[in-house]
Formats: C-alpha cells, sequence, structure tokens
C-alpha cells in the first residue's frame, strides 16, 4: 500500500518547526505504524536526508516511550492501542496521515516527534510512592486485601506514562496520569496511610509543572492505551478535597 | 576444554553447609557505618529491576546515588516487558515447595552450569522480594479471600509464580522507579536519563567513574565515584531480531569488559518457545507470549506436512500435541530450551503452520471449554489483546501461532559471589551479569534475580567492598584517566560520522542478526561457528568502511547511538561464536547438533565442561584469553536434565 504522510520536522527544542510531505509506497499492512517510520528513515537516508526522530523502546506498548499524534489522535484511530502497537491494517492504501509530537507546554519539544516528559517524573517524585525501606517488611500474605480492590488498583497501575492523557486534553491536564497513581496507591492498605500528603504533593507538583487542570473533557480516558478510567480523577479530587478539610 | 595454558578464576564462595554460606557471609562481612556512608559515591548504570533496586536501597542506607538511565526516565527500562511473573518459594498453595526445590528447579533448569552458592542464595532470598513488593504496593493477583495467588511455570512441578496480570515485570518496576522515586525526593539519589555509558574509567586497577554521552544534545559528560554498579541488561539485540527493547544494547559492558571485566558464556542464549512469528522483512522486532500461556495452552502442529486445512478443521486424531507426547510429565511446561527445540524440530521437517511455515500452534479450545471463556479472560485477556492487535486473530477463535525468538542472555561479565567483577569496584547486576541461571534460566527467574541482586545482595557485598576503601577519597574526574576515555569515547564517535558509506546502521544490523541467527542460535555446529566468526569479522570490516551515519553528534541522533551499539555488537558477535565453539557440548541453550542423544537431547559433557568460561579481552590485535571458573557441586547429583 502507498501511504502518505504529513509528519512535523524541528530540529531542536529553540527552532522552527514545520509540516512536511513524504511518501512510502512499499507499506505493508501488517507492519506497524512505526515500522512504516522505520522503512521512511531508511529511505530518507539513503537519499542523504535527516531520518524523522522519534522515540520507542520496548515497541510491544509497556515501556510508554512512543506516543505520537497520528491523524490528530493521541496514539491514532485504534482504541487501547500504543502507537508501537497499532498497525497499517488500520489504514487504506493511498491515506494521508499527520504525524505530529505531543503538544503542551510541559511538554517541551526535543526534535521532530520526541518531547521532554520529565514533568511526569516529578510528579512521581512528589509523592507518588508508598514510603519504605528495603528489608523487614511483613510477610505478604500478613495484611488479606479484597480482590475487589487489589483488581482495580492493578487497573490503575497499569499506567505507562506516555503521556496521550496531556497530549488529548484540551488544558493539557495531566491529571489522569496523577490520578492513576494516587487511586493505584490508596486504593492498597499500605498505600492508604499517607493518602492524603501524596495527593497534594502530586497535585501541587502538576500545578507546578504547568500542565492544567481537569474540566471533565474525557478526552484522556478515550485515548488511553491502557483504559484508565476517569473515575481515578474522582477519586483524586475526593482525597485532595478532604485533605484541605482536614488541614 | 580445559588445558595447561587455562588459569582459574576464584568466586569467593564462602565455606560451610550450602544453607548457611550466605548467613555466615553477612555474619563476617565489614560493615560502612551510617556517618560514612553519605561520604561514598556509587554509580548505578541502569534503572530497570536490578539498577533501579539497588539504587533506592542503598540511597536509603544513606550512600550518595547517581542513577544513569538509556530512556527518557527511569520508569521505561526494559524490565517493564516481562510479563509472566516472578518465583519465589513461598509455598502458599501447600504443594511441596521450600527452597531448597526452588534452588534444585532452577540448577536443574540450568542445565547444572551455574554456581551452586549463588543460586542457593537466590532462591533464599526470593521471599523477601515478594514482601517487599507487597510493601510497595504492587498489586499482584490475589484469590477472593484476600490472599496472593500463584501459578505455574515451566521446569516447575508446583506452582510458585507470582504475578500481576501479564504486567509482572511492569508493575515490579514501577515499585523499584517508586521507591527510587522516594530516594530522589530525600535528596539520596540524582537521576540522570537520557544517558548512555560509552566507557568505564578505571584508576590504580580500580573502577572510578564512567563517561556518558547525554542523549539529546550529544554532550560527553565524566561521572567520578567510589563504587559503579553496572545493571545494563542482556545482549538479545545482537540478534537483531530478539524480544529486547530497541535500545537494549552491550555496550556498557562491552566497554568495561574492554577494560579488563572478564565476560562469561556469551553463548548462552535464551530463545523464548511462544513468540509471535515474523511477518516480513521490515520486522524491527519480535514480541513474545508470556510463558504462562502454556499453563491453558496446547502446543501442536498438524501430523502430515501436507495438511494445509484451517486449525479448526483439523481433527484431534490428525493433530500432534508434540509435548505432551514426549514428555508426558512436564508436556506443555517444558523449559524454554527444550520447547524451542521442539518447535525448531516440527518446522524443520516441515510441518510448521501459517504462511511461512515457521510457527506452531498454542491452542486454548480446551482450556476456553474447561474453564469458560470468562476465567481464560482474566488470566491472559491482555495477552490475546496483544497478539490480535499484532496479527489481526482472535486467539479466542483461532489457536495462535508461535515460534522460538531470542529473549535474554544467560552470559554476561563474569562476577564473584559478591557480584564483583574481575575489576575491583565494578560490580554487575540482573541480566547483565552471567548470573544464576547456568545456560538457560527458567521462567519467572529473571525478574526474581534482578530483584535479589538490587535489594539483597548488593548492600551487603558493597558494603564489604567500600569498608576497605577510605570514604572522600575518590578519584576527581579531572584526573588523566578520565580525560582519555572521553577522547576515546568522542574519537569514536566521529570515527561513526566519518565513515559516510552506503549502507544504513540499521541494514548492517539486520545482516548481523541472520548471521547470527543462522548460525549461533537454537542449533549449531562446529562449521556453522567457524563460518560465523569469519562472516561477523567480514561484516565487520564491511562495517566500518561503507556505513552511513546521517547527522550530527551534538544532537539527538537515535542513528548514532545505534551506529555504536552495533559496532560493540559486532565485536561481541565473533566472541559468542568462538565461545560457542570452544564449549564441545550440548547444554541449556547451547546445543551443539554434534553432542545429543539418540532421542536428539541435549548431551553435556561434564568431564571436561563442568565450568563457566570467562574471556579476557587481550587487545584488538589478539584473541581473547580463556579463563575457567570451575563448577563444583557439593550438595546436588548431576544428572542428565529429563522433563519425559
Amino acid at each position: 500500500m502507498t501511504i502518505h504522510l504529513r509528519i512535523w520536522r524541528q530540529s531542536g527544542p529553540d527552532q522552527p518547526g514545520k509540516l512536511a510531505d513524504y511518501k512510502v509506497v512499499d507499506a505493508s499492512q501488517h507492519m506497524s505504524f512505526l515500522e512504516l517510520l522505520d522503512v521512511l528513515n531508511e529511505q530518507l537516508i539513503e537519499r542523504g536526508e535527516d531520518p524523522v526522530e522519534f522515540d520507542s523502546d520496548c515497541r510491544e506498548g509497556i515501556c510508554g516511550s512512543c506516543g505520537i499524534m497520528v491523524g490528530g489522535v493521541a496514539h491514532g484511530p485504534e482504541r487501547l492501542t500504543a502507537v508501537c502497537q497499532l498497525h497499517m491494517r488500520s489504514f487504506s492504501d493511498g491515506d494521508m496521515i499527520v504525524v505530529e509530537p505531543w503538544r503542551a507546554a510541559a511538554f517541551p519539544i526535543v526534535k521532530d516527534l520526541v518531547v521532554d516528559r520529565s514533568a511526569f517524573d516529578r510528579i512521581i517524585v512528589a509523592g507518588g510512592y508508598i514510603s519504605s525501606s528495603t528489608g523487614g517488611s511483613p510477610d505478604a500474605n500478613a495484611i488479606l486485601i479484597r480482590k475487589a480492590d487489589a483488581d482495580q488498583a492493578m487497573d490503575y497501575a497499569a499506567c505507562i506514562g506516555c503521556g496521550a492523557c496531556v497530549a488529548a486534553c484540551p488544558n493539557s491536564s495531566a491529571s489522569l496520569f496523577t490520578a492513576a497513581k494516587i487511586a493505584h496507591l490508596e486504593l492498597l492498605p499500605q498505600g492508604a496511610v499517607e493518602s492524603g500528603e501524596r495527593a497534594r504533593g502530586m497535585i501541587d507538583q502538576m500545578a507546578r509543572e504547568g500542565f492544567g487542570d481537569c474540566s471533565n473533557h474525557t478526552e484522556c480516558e478515550a485515548v488511553c492505551p491502557k483504559g484508565i478510567s476517569i473515575s481515578s480523577i474522582a477519586r483524586m479530587r475526593r482525597t485532595y478535597t478532604k485533605t484541605l478539610l482536614r488541614r | 576444554m580445559a588445558d595447561n595454558t587455562t588459569t582459574f578464576l576464584d568466586p569467593k564462595v564462602p565455606g560451610g553447609a550450602l544453607e548457611d554460606k550466605w548467613d555466615a557471609y553477612r555474619e563476617a562481612t565489614r560493615l560502612v557505618s551510617p556517618a560514612n556512608k553519605r561520604r561514598f559515591r556509587i554509580l548505578v548504570v541502569g534503572s530497570g529491576l536490578a539498577g533501579g533496586s539497588a539504587a533506592a536501597t542503598l540511597a536509603g542506607l544513606g550512600y550518595q546515588v547517581t542513577c544513569f538511565c538509556i530512556q527518557d526516565s527511569a520508569r521505561r527500562a526494559h524490565s517493564i516487558a516481562a510479563q509472566g511473573g516472578i518465583n519465589a518459594a513461598k509455598n502458599y498453595p501447600n504443594d511441596g515447595d521450600s527452597v531448597w526445590r526452588l534452588f534444585y528447579d532452577t540448577i536443574k533448569g540450568g542445565d547444572y552450569r551455574s554456581r551452586e552458592a549463588n543460586v542457593y542464595r537466590l532462591a533464599q532470598v526470593a521471599n523477601n522480594i515478594i514482601d517487599q513488593a507487597v510493601a510497595q504496593g504492587v498489586p499482584f493477583a490475589r484469590e477472593y479471600g484476600g490472599q496472593l495467588s500463584n501459578r505455574s511455570f515451566g521446569g516447575a512441578q508446583v506452582s510458585r509464580t507470582f504475578y500481576a496480570r501479564g504486567q509482572t515485570g511492569q508493575q515490579l518496576l514501577l515499585g523499584a522507579y517508586q521507591a527510587l522515586s522516594q530516594q530522589i525526593a530525600s535528596g539520596n539519589v540524582t537521576m540522570l536519563p537520557r544517558r548512555e555509558m560509552l566507557d568505564l574509567v578505571v584508576v590504580d586497577g580500580k573502577a572510578r567513574g564512567i563517561v556518558t554521552r547525554e542523549l539529546t544534545t550529544g554532550a560527553i559528560e565524566r561521572y567520578g565515584g567510589d563504587a559503579v554498579l553496572l545493571c545494563t541488561g542482556g545482549y538479545g539485540n545482537v540478534y537483531y531480531l530478539s524480544t529486547n527493547a530497541k535500545n537494549s544494547n552491550v555496550t556498557a559492558s562491552w566497554r568495561c569488559h574492554r577494560r579488563g571485566a572478564m565476560f562469561a558464556n556469551p553463548c548462552y542464549t535464551q530463545i523464548h518457545p511462544t513468540c509471535i512469528p515474523v511477518s516480513g522483512d521490515y520486522q524491527s522486532k519480535l514480541t513474545l507470549m508470556s510463558e504462562s500461556l502454556r499453563n491453558d495452552g496446547r502446543v501442536w502442529v498438524p501430523k502430515d506436512p501436507k495438511d494445509r486445512r484451517a486449525p479448526s478443521e483439523i481433527p484431534e486424531a490428525d493433530r500432534d500435541y508434540y509435548l505432551e507426547r514426549r514428555y508426558p510429565s512436564f508436556g506443555n511446561l517444558v523449559p524454554r530450551d527444550v520447547a524451542s527445540r521442539a518447535a525448531k524440530k516440527e518446522c524443520d521437517a516441515g510441518r510448521g503452520v501459517g504462511d511461512t511455515r515457521f510457527a506452531v500452534y498454542l491452542d486454548f479450545a480446551e482450556a476456553i471449554r474447561r474453564l469458560g471463556r470468562r476465567s481464560i479472560s482474566e488470566r491472559y485477556g491482555n495477552l490475546f489483546e496483544m497478539y490480535e492487535r499484532i496479527t489481526g486473530e482472535n486467539p479466542f477463535n483461532v489457536p495462535m501461532r508461535i515460534y522460538p525468538a531470542v529473549h535474554y542472555t544467560m552470559g554476561g561479565l563474569w562476577v564473584d559471589y559478591e557480584l564483583q567483577s574481575t575489576i575491583p569496584g565494578l560490580f554487575v547486576l540482573g541480566e547483565a551479569n552471567f548470573s544464576d541461571h547456568g545456560a538457560n534460566r527458567l521462567g519467572a527467574s529473571a525478574l526474581m534475580q534482578g530483584l535479589a541482586d538490587g535489594y539483597f545482595v548488593i548492600p551487603f557485598t558493597l558494603g564489604n567492598y567500600l569498608a576497605r576503601e577510605a570514604p572522600d577519597k575518590g578519584v576527581s574526574s579531572d584526573h588523566e584517566a578520565f580525560a582519555e576515555a572521553e577522547e576515546a569515547a568522542t574519537d569514536r564517535l566521529r570515527r561513526l560520522l566519518a565513515v559516510q558509506g552506503r549502507k544504513t546502521v540499521t541494514a548492517f544490523h539486520r545482516d548481523l542478526g541472520r548471521i547470527m541467527w543462522n548460525h549461533v542460535g537454537m542449533s549449531r555446529t562446529a562449521s556453522g561457528l567457524e563460518r560465523a566468526v569469519s562472516d561477523v569479522r567480514g561484516l565487520r570490516d564491511e562495517f566500518w568502511q561503507d556505513v552511513r551515519v546521517p547527522g550530527t553528534n551534538d544532537t539527538y541522533n537515535k542513528n548514532l547511538e545505534f551506529a555504536g551499539r552495533l559496532a560493540d555488537f559486532l565485536d561481541l558477535g565473533e566472541l559468542m561464536a568462538l565461545d560457542a565453539l570452544k564449549r564441545e557440548e550440548s547444554c541449556g541453550g547451547h546445543f551443539r547438533e554434534e553432542y545429543q542423544t539418540e532421542g536428539g537431547e541435549a548431551l553435556r559433557n561434564d568431564a571436561d565442561y563442568a565450568h563457566v568460561t570467562a574471556w579476557a579481552h587481550a587487545g584488538d590485535a589478539n584473541p581473547p584469553v580463556q579463563h575457567n571458573e570451575l563448577l563444583s557441586f557439593e550438595s546436588v547429583q548431576l544428572s542428565t536434565r529429563s522433563y519425559k
């Protein structure tokens, strides 16, 4: 199949960017979208042009390295699918696909489709953990956890930190990312202890990083490759409000 | 085989009974006082299960830690892709498990090519890992009563595998990453993402620092410290196509090897039996389907090579469930090396399925009938979805097609009982060391080993080293050894960019992969390995004359990164072939066609090869020098590994 690509090119963080047109004529429907970009890059290098830079690592949809806007949608048209797992069978011969980086003030562009998502790490550093030291933990079965709670915690813990939620949000909010971690940890008895401080620390950091607030557009949930529910955001707000009242 | 020129390595295993060694070591080991710990700077390279857990734990103890990772975040290390689970001998199901049995299964699974004392220690600390992970909030699967749930994995007859759906590696890694984040918040860890280690700095025979490249600006940086922990994973990407992440590479290990760290058993490669088959030349990597699927999936091929019917139309009588037939007691849960070779044998005999005929079926129809669709969906739902996303086929309706793929490397830098390499002050953890898995790793043991090394072994053994070092006496990064390492790294990048040939880095990497897969893959012969040595050399010469690396050094440049890594893979590939050639026996993942039983099983030669082969770099103009560590087995009886 032949695929037309219109890709954001930007040589560095402070350089102007622009969309450039490319064509791949020998695409296969079994290729992943990133493999299509690989093929394009091989052709660009052979022609003496600069390849399109993008982050990717596991290519199994779990590391969260990849993340690009494909046809205006974070990770492309398939639901519950990171762009590394998006396959060309989702497209038709002759399609024109616009490819852009995540757009958010808190995710500055590094080059082409590569962005800096270190703000996410700083949100976790601000409280996204259960304080513990290695060793001396009680037997793993000492505290029973309801299966329903463990399962729900796992639903939230599945976040891969890719940033699609931010890219899809009109406010560039990191609420889904932040709330998923808060919900995962507070659903477990081990994590419930610090729940209030955690929520406050992470939410304040989210604001400091320049992410917007949530106004319930639910775009984040629609593009999340792991299907994380915005019920986590409701939970986060409840915890945050309770914490403020307690102060 | 050892000749009279071979020198022998001392693993420094403590005396006493196997069960008492680790306790005795810990009781006798020297300690660093809390006031002195903060005066030591530890460089941890890698943030996966081994590196993340080590960095978090050492910082928690009070050491000053600098942690480096190649990805844009510590949370993305390739440990994250591990699916199935983590072993421990908790014996919660009361099915007869014990530390001894976990030890025994692991050493037997490794085909008796690992160090007894290390494997026993691994089995001992495994239970602590589960406790630790639960305390961190890892949401393991649970039963309705609230207890942790277990499942079975290959090579064991008990259920000892803990899991978090098909994302166990992700959850354990996030546990370590969050523990690391807690220490970053405390100020004891400086986290430096998007850094690639390009060289090790050795001063007066000790590891004193590293040189890195910042991957968005190309800046070459120097970092000094009192010890270096290498936690940089395995080298499966030497085969180009593997289940490893795109950034997984051998460069950090190889640079240490060139600085004096011996490389042990490079030929031990794990080919995982259940991966999604290759679909075309554009293929950039292979995707694993968790071994846990073999709990309920049955592996089969049509009996008749000419049978081209759809799988649903092939009646039971015309199917060959070859694992169940050949290995009645372990059936579909034979260890990985055995299952992979069996699949290759069926496909080589023409009974493979799918378009390429290089695949076998993994069929869930019987399990779906027995347990119901919902139950299967709970156990494997995300794996089924992943399979469907990649292949366009739904495993609820048609059997999966699977084929073996390179997955893990048991070889790596040689370490002694303290995880110290042959360079004092350089410790190697996780998949990067030659490790506890012998010639074959059992499923759900990689997570166990990475975390055991980081959480529970290195905190003691590193202290024993540092207690003899004076604090605050670290070498300044102005030292000439840093300047020399930086110049070497810069010069190499300059040379890669200067070739300006015709062939892309990826094209060269594919060629190397083809050589390695064909000759140093699932089955090996002397003539094939000799050919691999000469082919790899030829390709290396061609690479340095004809590679085309686009762009410049002062910006994000993926091709430049990959070119440097490929240059090291080209050196490693030759050593792997040489190592495989020298090991004239079959064991675990190393199968030499010349050495097999009448039934086609691996035929070990314990009289001549019950040793670890460790190679010392002797300069580019000279062949590497072989050293052996003799494996002495005091507690287990070496037997022919049988899963029949």
